[in-house]
């Protein structure tokens, strides 16, 4: 979270003389009866890296389309640099978007389809090869320029959208889900070239993904949105390690979920009582709670240590045994049976090898944890 | 070879073989044979019971006398032309009330489609011959259309309509617009609406997304419907005959005119067999044009 001090701090959205390229305001749309976007109000900033994070049918794609101009809000306005956006056609908008389905022109080759914007753009005509190129060169398909979409595999085409989308280095680039096709080593290349493109160009880019991971390296701020709604708006550190809700932390990464009843204990710490005969869980809460307060307390599984032997001085220690060991490869999590039925996860990093392990299936064992390691959730 | 496999490829080639190409090879016979006042008229006629020799003086006496008489006479060649001019223009003009037609009804809400479907082939539940009459009444100097255009006022003394060019025009656009309409709007229907979006948002105006998105996606649709109305429209004989004046000159008249008023058949043959040999280009590019829409897998 603490930033280097000698590296300047990319937070716009904290600044309040800074002026937002993009302001919903109190944006509705519906479908029929349907509410796709509820009364959103948000701000996206000038070279900001937007993630839209949620679930199937929350409305990501809809707030895509109202900025590309193929919806309008049912009700309240959109402003791109303060021009509200509602009576420019799609054509005369300063912003590109790369379709969920890739909207490939099938008629056309992968060069066609990457030079249509630029033939329509008031590029002079002899620098358009050298910018298809360019991107050709980009998402590496040189080889495929002369075929038809229709001839390559759908990874393939999943590039040729993103390349026609960035062709013209608009102002503000909608990028719907483009990496989801791609194989992992693809996908992190494409990534930082992205992010690489964004450093160059400042172009603006929004992007859906159903990738966490991905919206945690390239994104600025990561939004989680569900049923409409904005759930979160944050930087990717703060989405993680201090979510608003259960649903956001339950969204993002793996996370434990032990509910209870908060007591205050003064300076910021309240305790949880989570289950019968067992020690309150200790942990930090800025403003303090009622008394009998029902919270649910997150803890992420890589916070959460366990040992064979008692811990000594941890602020919460909770018994268990080992039900299940899941090996990953880099890191091995366990999930620990603890009173009353309930699993708890704790993740541990590999640094042994496996033989030398000394925890194992139906071991008695000792899971522990700070008292700031999580957070306390009071929806 | 299993069984069924032998009788799914034999079905389609005995049907051939039956409807086409056995009716062809007698009709071509008798464009070789001679006029005769005879029943049929013509000779030769096949005498089996001579045997062998029967068989050999048979075909000794077929000759291409006949094609050579149409290339020699001007008419025939006129009527070819003409017939083929007047399909061309017939297509085209189709085309251009179809292919709105079709766009319409592509861009109607999913519960009006099959209703205007419905509406294109309409027409169809009624005998063609009494809808090429109906015309008749429409546009005869005392019809409804100049009764219609004098009782507005837009014209003093009805127009000479009936009998000429222009209500052979008529009578095929309406005959054949639902082959035109109906290839187009099953391209245009499958087209995909996120395309002309993808076209807008890169740049286009709505006029361009549709010059270069509609219209090439669409082509194997027009394509599909040009040939269709102008193959059957190059030998139509009913509309020009009944619609069509005197100085309309067709192809499928003069086909009539040497059938059944000179009961010529040998020369009546020869003029189909070369109005087949003229349609067989068409023929091969419209296959030509439904194999390539296959293997684009559009
Ligand atoms: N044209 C439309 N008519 C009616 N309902 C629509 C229309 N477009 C979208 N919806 C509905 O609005 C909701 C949001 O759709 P949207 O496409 O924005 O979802 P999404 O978040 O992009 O989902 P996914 O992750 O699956 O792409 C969905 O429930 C969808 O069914
Ligand atoms: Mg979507």
């Amino acid at each position: 979270m603490a930033q280097p001090a000698n590296r300047p701090v990319f937070a716009p959205w904290t600044d309040p003389n800074e002026k937002p390229l993009i302001q919903f305001k109190n944006v509705t749309k519906k479908f029929g009866e349907f509410t796709a976007i509820d009364d959103m109000t948000l701000n996206i900033y000038r070279k900001e890296f937007f993630a839209l994070l949620g679930p199937s049918g929350c409305g990501k794609t809809t707030l895509m389309r109202m900025l590309a101009g193929f919806e309008t809000p049912t009700k309240g306005t959109i402003l791109l640099d303060g021009v509200d956006l509602a009576p420019i056609p799609p054509n005369k908008r300063a912003t590109n978007m790369m379709f969920q389905s890739y909207a490939l022109f099938p008629h056309l080759s992968v060069w066609d389809n990457i030079a249509f914007g630029l033939k329509r753009s008031d590029m002079p005509k002899e620098k358009i090869p050298a910018r298809v190129e360019e991107m050709l060169r980009l998402v590496r398909l040189e080889k495929f320029a002369k075929r038809k979409p229709h001839q390559i595999s759908g990874g393939q085409r999943q590039r040729v959208a993103l390349a026609r989308s960035l062709a013209k280095a608009p102002k503000l680039l909608l990028l719907d889900e483009p990496l989801g096709a791609l194989d992992k080593k693809l996908r992190q290349d494409t990534q930082f070239e992205l992010m690489d493109i964004q450093e160059k160009t400042g172009t603006t880019f929004v992007i859906v993904t159903h990738d966490q991971e991905e919206a945690m390296t390239v994104a600025s701020r990561v939004a989680v949105m569900d049923h409409g709604k904005m759930i979160q708006v944050d930087t990717p550190d703060r989405i993680y390690e201090t979510p608003n809700s259960v649903y956001v932390a339950d969204f993002i990464g793996d996370v434990n979920i032990i509910e209870g009843t908060a007591s205050a204990k003064g300076d910021g710490k309240v305790s949880i009582a989570w289950a019968e005969g067992q020690p309150e869980i200790s942990a930090t809460l800025a403003n303090g709670v009622a008394l009998g307060t029902k919270v649910h307390f997150a803890i992420r599984p890589e916070k959460v240590a366990i040992s064979s032997d008692r811990p000594e001085g941890k602020a919460n220690v909770i018994e268990g045994t080992v039900h299940d060991i899941a090996y990953l490869g880099n890191i091995s999590t366990y999930k620990v049976e603890v009173a009353g039925g309930r699993m708890i996860k704790a993740q541990v990093a590999n640094d042994r090898r496996i033989a030398r392990r000394d925890i194992s299936w139906d071991d008695k064992v000792w899971l522990s944890f700070t008292d700031t390691a999580g957070v306390v959730l009071l929806n | 070879m299993n069984f069924r496999r032998l009788f799914l490829i034999l079905t389609p080639y005995t049907w051939l073989l039956v409807f086409f190409l056995v009716p062809f090879a007698i009709v071509f016979k008798i464009a070789l044979s001679d006029y005769a006042i005879s029943i049929p008229p013509y000779t030769p006629q096949l005498d089996l019971s001579a045997g062998w020799e029967g068989v050999k003086s048979f075909f000794g006496e077929l000759d291409f006398e006949n094609f050579t008489f149409l290339a020699s006479d001007a008419l025939y060649y006129s009527a070819y032309l003409s017939s083929l001019k007047i399909a061309a223009i017939a297509t085209l003009i189709t085309l251009l009330v179809g292919y709105p037609v079709a766009y319409g009804m592509a861009q109607s809400s999913d519960e009006w489609r099959p209703t205007l479907m419905m509406l294109v082939i309409l027409p169809f539940w009624t005998s063609f011959l009494i809808r090429v009459y109906a015309w008749i009444g429409i546009l005869s100097n005392e019809g409804f259309l100049n009764q219609a255009l004098m009782g507005i006022g837009l014209i003093d003394s009805p127009l000479t309509i009936l009998n000429t060019n222009i209500a052979v025009y008529v009578g095929i656009v309406y005959t054949y617009l639902p082959f035109m309409v109906l290839p187009i709007y099953s391209a245009l229907e499958k087209l995909d609406g996120s395309l002309i979006e993808a076209a807008e948002d890169l740049g286009c105006s709505r006029a361009q997304a549709f010059w270069l998105v509609t219209i090439p996606l669409s082509k194997p649709g027009i394509i599909a419907g040009c040939f269709l109305v102008f193959i059957p429209a190059l030998g139509e004989f009913v509309i020009p005959s009944l619609l069509g004046g005197s100085s309309t000159l067709m192809i499928g008249k003069v086909l009539f005119e040497e059938f059944f008023s000179n009961r010529d058949w040998p020369v009546a043959s020869a003029v189909a067999v070369v109005l087949l040999l003229i349609l067989i280009i068409p023929i091969i590019l419209f296959q030509r044009n439904e194999q390539k829409q296959r293997e684009a897998g559009l």
